[in-house]
């Protein structure tokens, strides 16, 4: 049976690392102690180009490339640490944020030392409230022990670190709508160009880095051994762990640190399988905004990176795996992401705003056993004439789930056209009607 | 006042941003902790705060779902049941919850004791039926640990008062 590796979620070998003490015995702030000593930040940027770390928010984008974008001689640039993890079925970052929280904050010191920032905020859900009051406990530790504020171990560079609470909106997660919400502007994306990394783009519209927890956890293993060495783990176009988020029809559902490249059998099967030994159906491997993927043999068999399952017809996206048994309703399953993208779109761009309230209004019609083939048909159309069409990828994300059950679960929609589906339904709570 | 009553949290929040309408969030925060909700009077301060316009407040209040715009009981219990969560027993746990407490969808006891409602993902998937209780998480439960954990609040709030 594959096992775990263990770079992130090292409290499940350390538990108590996050206390400061402990993190410290275990070889922590060795990496930023090394970058400020050893190396320039031009080094510390190319020994992250070169491990090809790929950011864990979703989009794999390189890491290093997007810390090369900050332009050097500006005089102000800020890091943006994205803690707003909001997907459904996503929970890695909190056990980083709760467990291991000094990681991550060496992490984002590394880069800011890598960017000579002025400033690294925290953008934490407002929901993880109880966490967040104690990583400014972990932060006041650091600027007591020179890790962070004044003067950091005597560089001359200074970068105080804060932790901002959001308050309940999935839009937030998206980097520009996370800076204008930490602006106290409303949480709504802007318009790019310029990109967060360009004058004009970023945080009060300076430069910014915008990491996820988990791809900043990365960074000082990268420092301590190397770039080749983090390229040794997992694929070269997917190097290194990935947190996976397995929840839903699993047995054990929890966080699971593996190698990319790990199959989703394997994975499968750490999780102990399906609950209760029930045969697994479908999987959403990026929450609810990735197109779900019927556990065919090709898909059980196929290795979890970047390129695989874009090959797929899906997207590894942040990797929060749910798992749906033989027994799932893939159109209440369905109904219930509509209800997720209605109310979670901000309603700044019509095609976005408009179109997941009719995709809400067609699937509850479908639920309730009230739809036509035109229904269907319908919510096809309206899929097609969103994509593409919004500031952000909410608007994207939320025509996945339609989309891909009905290319592969098409069989579910028809029972409930033909009254055997509504049947079923009428067992379950139905919503009311639009 | 809050700016009386909380000057030193409110000045310590100031110092954390460039501007003070950054601040909005976390004085919305402090507003609520004082009023239990958001009402009119409690925006206006906020807004004479930030150096905003209390229409400003009001569209930010509204935008995010941790803000009350109206009161809520002493335990605002908010279960999330978006499909992770609800394929792990979280629509039956909510559905009964209601029904034991008996109220509706967002209702509160007639006791002003608690508050129930559905809410988005919380990100405690594995740990699914769960709830935050006042902005505290509250993780794989079950009716039995519920009502004992209802009974543990009542006693509680009996004390407190």
């Amino acid at each position: 049976m594959v096992e775990e590796r263990l770079i992130l979620l090292r409290d499940k070998e350390i538990p108590d690392i996050n206390n400061y003490d402990v993190y410290v015995k275990n070889g922590g702030f060795d990496a930023l102690r090394k970058c400020v000593s050893d190396h320039s930040p031009a080094d510390v940027i190319q020994i992250v180009i070169d491990s090809n770390l790929r950011g864990r928010g979703g989009a794999g984008f390189s890491t290093g490339r997007k810390w090369s974008f900050i332009p050097k001689d500006h005089p102000v640039k800020y890091v943006a640490v994205n803690a707003d993890e909001s997907e459904p079925g996503t929970f890695k970052d909190r056990q980083i944020l709760e467990n291991n929280p000094y990681q991550l904050l060496e992490g984002s010191l590394i880069c800011a030392y890598s960017i000579q920032a002025t400033a690294i905020y925290i953008y934490c859900r407002g929901e993880f409230w109880d966490l967040a009051h104690d990583l400014e406990a972990c932060i006041e530790k650091l600027h007591k022990e020179n890790l962070a504020g004044e003067n950091i171990l005597g560089s001359g560079w200074s970068c105080p670190i804060y932790v901002h609470l959001g308050a309940g909106a999935y839009i937030c997660g998206e980097e520009s709508a996370m800076l204008s919400s930490l602006q106290g502007l409303l949480g709504q994306p802007r318009v790019r160009p310029p990109f967060p990394t360009q004058v004009g783009g970023g945080l009060y519209y300076e430069p910014t880095v915008v990491n996820n927890v988990e791809t900043l956890a990365n960074v000082p293993w990268i420092i301590n051994n190397g770039a080749d060495a983090y390229l040794a783990i997992g694929t070269p176009e997917s190097p290194g762990t990935k947190i996976f988020c397995m929840s839903g029809h699993i047995q054990n559902p929890g966080n699971y640190e593996v190698p990319l490249g790990t199959t989703i059998g394997d994975l499968i099967e750490l999780a102990g399988g399906g609950q209760n030994g029930k045969k697994l159906k479908a999987l959403l491997p990026s929450g609810a905004s990735g197109p779900v993927l019927p556990l065919t043999d090709e898909v059980l068999n196929a290795p979890c990176t970047y390129e695989a399952l874009a090959s797929l017809g899906s997207t590894l996206g942040s990797a929060s795996f749910i798992f749906m048994d033989e027994d799932t309703d893939m159109v209440w399953a369905t109904h219930r992401m509509m209800e997720f993208f209605k109310h979670e779109s901000c309603g700044k761009c019509t095609p976005c705003r408009e179109g997941t309230h009719w995709l809400k209004a067609l699937m509850d019609r479908v639920l309730a056993g009230d739809a036509t083939e035109s229904d269907v048909e319908r919510l096809e159309v309206v899929s097609i004439q969103m994509a593409g069409k919004s500031l952000c990828a909410l608007n994207d994300f939320a025509i996945n789930p339609v989309l891909s059950t009905l290319k592969h679960f098409r069989s579910e929609y028809d029972a409930y056209l033909n009254g055997e589906g509504a049947k079923a339904a009428s067992k379950k709570p139905v919503p009311a009607k639009a | 006042m809050l700016i009386e009553k909380y000057a030193d949290r409110i000045e310590k929040t100031f110092s954390k941003y460039p501007d003070k309408r950054s601040a909005v969030m976390p004085v919305l925060y402090i507003a609520q902790e004082e009023y239990g909700w958001l009402p009119d009077e409690a925006i206006n301060e906020v807004a004479d705060i930030c150096d905003m316009d209390p229409t400003q407040v009001r569209s930010i209040a509204g935008f995010y779902t941790m803000y009350s715009e109206k009161p809520k009981g002493k335990y605002w219990l908010q279960v999330c049941t978006d499909l992770p969560c609800a394929l792990r027993g979280a629509d039956k746990f909510h559905k009964e919850l209601k029904e034991y407490l008996g109220v509706e969808e967002g209702g509160t006891t007639d006791d002003g004791m608690f508050t129930v409602e559905h809410v988005m993902c919380l990100a405690a998937c594995d740990k699914a039926p769960m709830l935050q209780c006042n902005f505290h998480y509250v993780e794989n439960l079950d009716m039995d640990k519920m009502k004992a954990l209802l009974d543990e609040w009542r006693a509680e709030a009996k004390e407190d008062k």
